[in-house]
């Protein structure tokens, strides 16, 4: 069943003075409910741009999105967003960030107090419940984020490089959590991500863009998140069919930069 | 052209008295590192360095790495009150330390008069310098033999007398007589003055000798007076009061007016600032009147409330309101303008409403910013109170300092001036310590 409707969605930004940028034309995607959908190209071609239109934070110039067949037209809770960084409310302990959804809807305090409660227990976030958000790891404050975005039970997850700022060993972690937040929750997860190998874990579907302008280039329907969601992910990545794929789309993103530099010193 | 004639003046004047002072300035500066090498040996000894601070090893340049040293701070204003003492002959200074004082007591110097019909004779003249504030009697002299009779002078530290010299003589200045010379040094009318060793003694264009004894290092009691007659002057004045109302009450009124300015002004410049952050229109409406009446200084309104609103207290609470409004909307705009997109877009996405990201977000997170304002404000309004008090009002401490200049009570003036230097850092003390309890992640996000 499809859950977020993607029709012909086309952004162009206009600036004063200068060359309209297109940052997106002519996009068309449907997602199913519960599936993880990765999102990968080179930097410029429109992944912010789509997901900021996905959580209605921009209206495109042309093309609708729709979700449970209603037209999204601004911001809502169905659609949560997990931010690269810097999107916690540092005057909030982690407990009150992770509940702020829930409570700003006036659930009552038990009610709420459980839910934290359980998500900062399998976020291994135990002991850091009344703790300052800026007193926590980078890892862990995207916990905090990941946490506060289930929190509030929302139909589609947005995730902007959630995992981008964070190093190699964490970011591994991470991806394992999500995962099996997936799979717990059976969520409807679109994720943007620079990281190939991140985009090959973390999408049944993987979109690749490429710019100008901001279009889909390819999709591919993988089977490594299915495995990864039982798995070790390290043993996922020898496989012979992650490896060759991996190296595909290298490819591919590099021949596009590629052109782009070539475009660029052309003139 | 005259004008620019006349500005280069002013600026070769300012020049010269500044190259005047860079030599002291320099040995303020050694003083500085003298003492910092001093203290560094001393702690040396006695710590072992261990805390993190220490073990930096890159910490020039890393403004994290640079704290307040406390003993730099104690050693400065020990300084300043040695300096103080020193210069006034403070008796809380050890006297070793003084400045060289004025001459006091009784010194002696001789002048030759020239009778008209070319004969000399020598006279000779003491003088008695008593402190200022004290009174002395006239020295008895034996007039001497001679035409020239000896002479006696009281005079005031500080100040200097006109000796009619010849007045007692055989032969007077009436009758032709001139004096030619003191202590064998030639002396003629507006000429250069003479150095008897305890004073200068120069002639006027009428031939009258002037006294003026060696004034030495340090300060007269009206320039600058010592730290403990401050300090008498302060008990006295926290006993008596000062002009009917006591010190107390002078310094209650500035902070009174300080307070309710200040918080008229948050009151209203906060709201403010948040609509300007928030609202075209009212960013459009507001811009031009907040930014014409930020760089005019409160006090060139002080003359416009005073004609509107009398010298009372509402004149001065509108002008610190004044003050204060600008500061206050600027802090909160800029607040509201410094928050992150994300945690905006992430609230959003969370369900909040607008009143929700109003009160949950875009006020936490300019309160950082409105803290600055409002230490900045609130030393603004401090400073404008009391200049707005030295212009009008009758309690207060402006008001205090600028009744005291009048009778030339500096003890006053100075007193009046660590009070509110001391009031003022205390307020920025306080309000330090309410932006670090209630704005905890400042700088942290
Ligand atoms: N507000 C804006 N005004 C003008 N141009 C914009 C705006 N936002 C994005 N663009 C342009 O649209 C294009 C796509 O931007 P977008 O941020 O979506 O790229 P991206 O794929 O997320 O890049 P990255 O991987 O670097 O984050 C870029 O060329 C960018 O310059
Ligand atoms: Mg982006």
């Amino acid at each position: 069943m499809t859950v977020l409707s993607i029709q012909s969605l086309s952004m162009r930004f206009d600036q004063p003075g200068g060359v309209a940028v297109q940052a997106l034309k002519d996009v068309s995607l449907d997602l199913r409910q519960g599936e993880l959908m990765s999102v990968l190209g080179p930097s410029g071609c429109g992944k912010t741009t789509l997901l900021n239109i996905l959580a209605g934070f921009l209206a495109p110039t042309s093309g609708s999105v729709t979700l449970g067949g209603k037209p999204v037209t601004g911001p809502g809770a169905e659609r949560g967003m997990v931010f690269q960084q810097g999107a916690l409310f540092e005057w909030m302990s982690v407990r009150e960030n992770v509940g702020f959804g829930p409570r700003m809807k006036g659930m009552p305090k038990a009610e709420l107090r459980e839910i934290v409660d359980h998500l900062l227990d399998t976020m291994g976030l135990k002991d850091f419940k009344e703790k300052a958000v800026y007193e926590l790891s980078g890892g862990m404050q995207q916990r905090v984020a990941l946490a506060r975005c289930l929190a509030n039970d929302p139909d589609v997850i947005l995730m902007d490089e959630p995992l981008g700022a964070l190093d190699a060993l964490t970011r591994e972690k991470m991806q394992g959590l999500v995962l099996r937040l997936w799979k717990e929750t059976g969520k409807t997860i679109v994720l943007i991500t620079h990281s190939v190998e991140e985009a090959l874990l973390l999408g049944e579907r993987l979109v690749v863009m490429a710019p100008r302008p901001g279009r889909i280039h390819r999709e591919y329907r993988l089977p490594f998140a299915e495995m990864g969601a039982g798995q070790d992910l390290r043993g996922i990545k020898k496989h012979p069919e992650f490896a060759r794929t991996r190296e595909e789309i290298l490819g591919m993103i590099w021949d596009m930069e590629e052109e782009i530099m070539g475009r660029v010193e052309a003139g | 052209m005259d004008l620019i004639r006349q500005l280069a003046g002013e600026t070769w004047l300012v020049l010269t008295t500044v190259a005047g002072v860079i030599p002291w300035l320099i040995l303020y500066v050694l003083l500085i590192l003298l003492c910092y090498f001093i203290w560094r040996q001393i702690s040396r000894l006695f710590r072992p360095r261990s805390d993190f601070g220490s073990l930096k090893t890159v910490t020039f340049g890393d403004e994290s790495a640079v704290t307040s040293d406390f003993a730099a701070s104690v050693m400065s204003l020990v300084l300043i009150f040695l300096l103080w003492g020193a210069f006034t002959g403070s008796k809380l200074v050890p006297s070793f330390l003084h400045a060289p004082g004025p001459f006091t007591g009784d010194g002696t110097f001789t002048y030759i008069s020239e009778g008209p019909d070319g004969a000399m004779d020598e006279g000779n003249v003491t003088v008695r310098v008593f402190p200022f504030g004290t009174k002395a009697e006239v020295p008895v002299v034996d007039p001497g033999p001679g035409f020239a009779k000896d002479d006696a002078l009281v005079v005031a530290a500080y100040r200097s007398e006109l000796l009619k010299a010849q007045d007692n003589d055989e032969v007077t200045e009436d009758a032709g007589a001139k004096v030619v010379s003191v202590n064998g040094v030639a002396i003629e009318p507006e000429g250069p003055a003479v150095d008897v060793g305890f004073a200068s003694v120069n002639m006027t264009a009428k031939g009258t000798l002037n006294v003026t004894p060696d004034k030495g290092w340090q300060m007269e009691k009206i320039w600058l007076p010592a730290p403990e007659d401050v300090w008498a002057r302060f008990v006295e004045i926290s006993r008596d009061g000062f002009r009917n109302s006591t010190l107390a009450e002078h310094l209650g009124y500035s902070l009174f007016r300080v307070i309710v300015g200040f918080l008229l002004g948050a009151v209203i410049g906060i709201p403010l600032g948040y609509a300007m952050g928030l609202s075209d229109w009212f960013r459009g409406w507001f811009d031009p009147i907040v930014e014409f009446m930020r760089p005019v200084p409160p006090l060139a309104l002080i003359p416009l409330v005073i004609i509107w609103a009398g010298i009372g207290e509402v004149g001065k609470i509108v002008l610190l309101f004044l003050a204060a409004l600008w500061i206050m909307a600027i802090a909160a705009r800029a607040g509201v303008s410094g928050v992150r997109i994300a945690k905006v877009h992430a609230a959003y996405s969370l369900g909040a409403s607008k009143p929700q990201i109003l009160r949950h977000v875009i006020i936490p997170n300019s309160l950082p910013e409105i803290f600055t304002g409002a230490r900045v404000a609130m030393g603004v309004c401090w400073g404008t109170v009391v200049a707005a008090e030295l212009v009008a009002a009758e309690k207060g401490a402006g008001m205090m300092i600028m009744t005291a200049s009048k009778f030339q009570n500096t003890d006053i003036v100075i007193m009046g001036i660590i009070l509110i230097g001391g009031i003022g850092f205390s307020i920025d003390l306080l309000m330090r310590w309410a932006e670090r309890v209630m704005v905890p992640w400042k700088g942290k996000a």
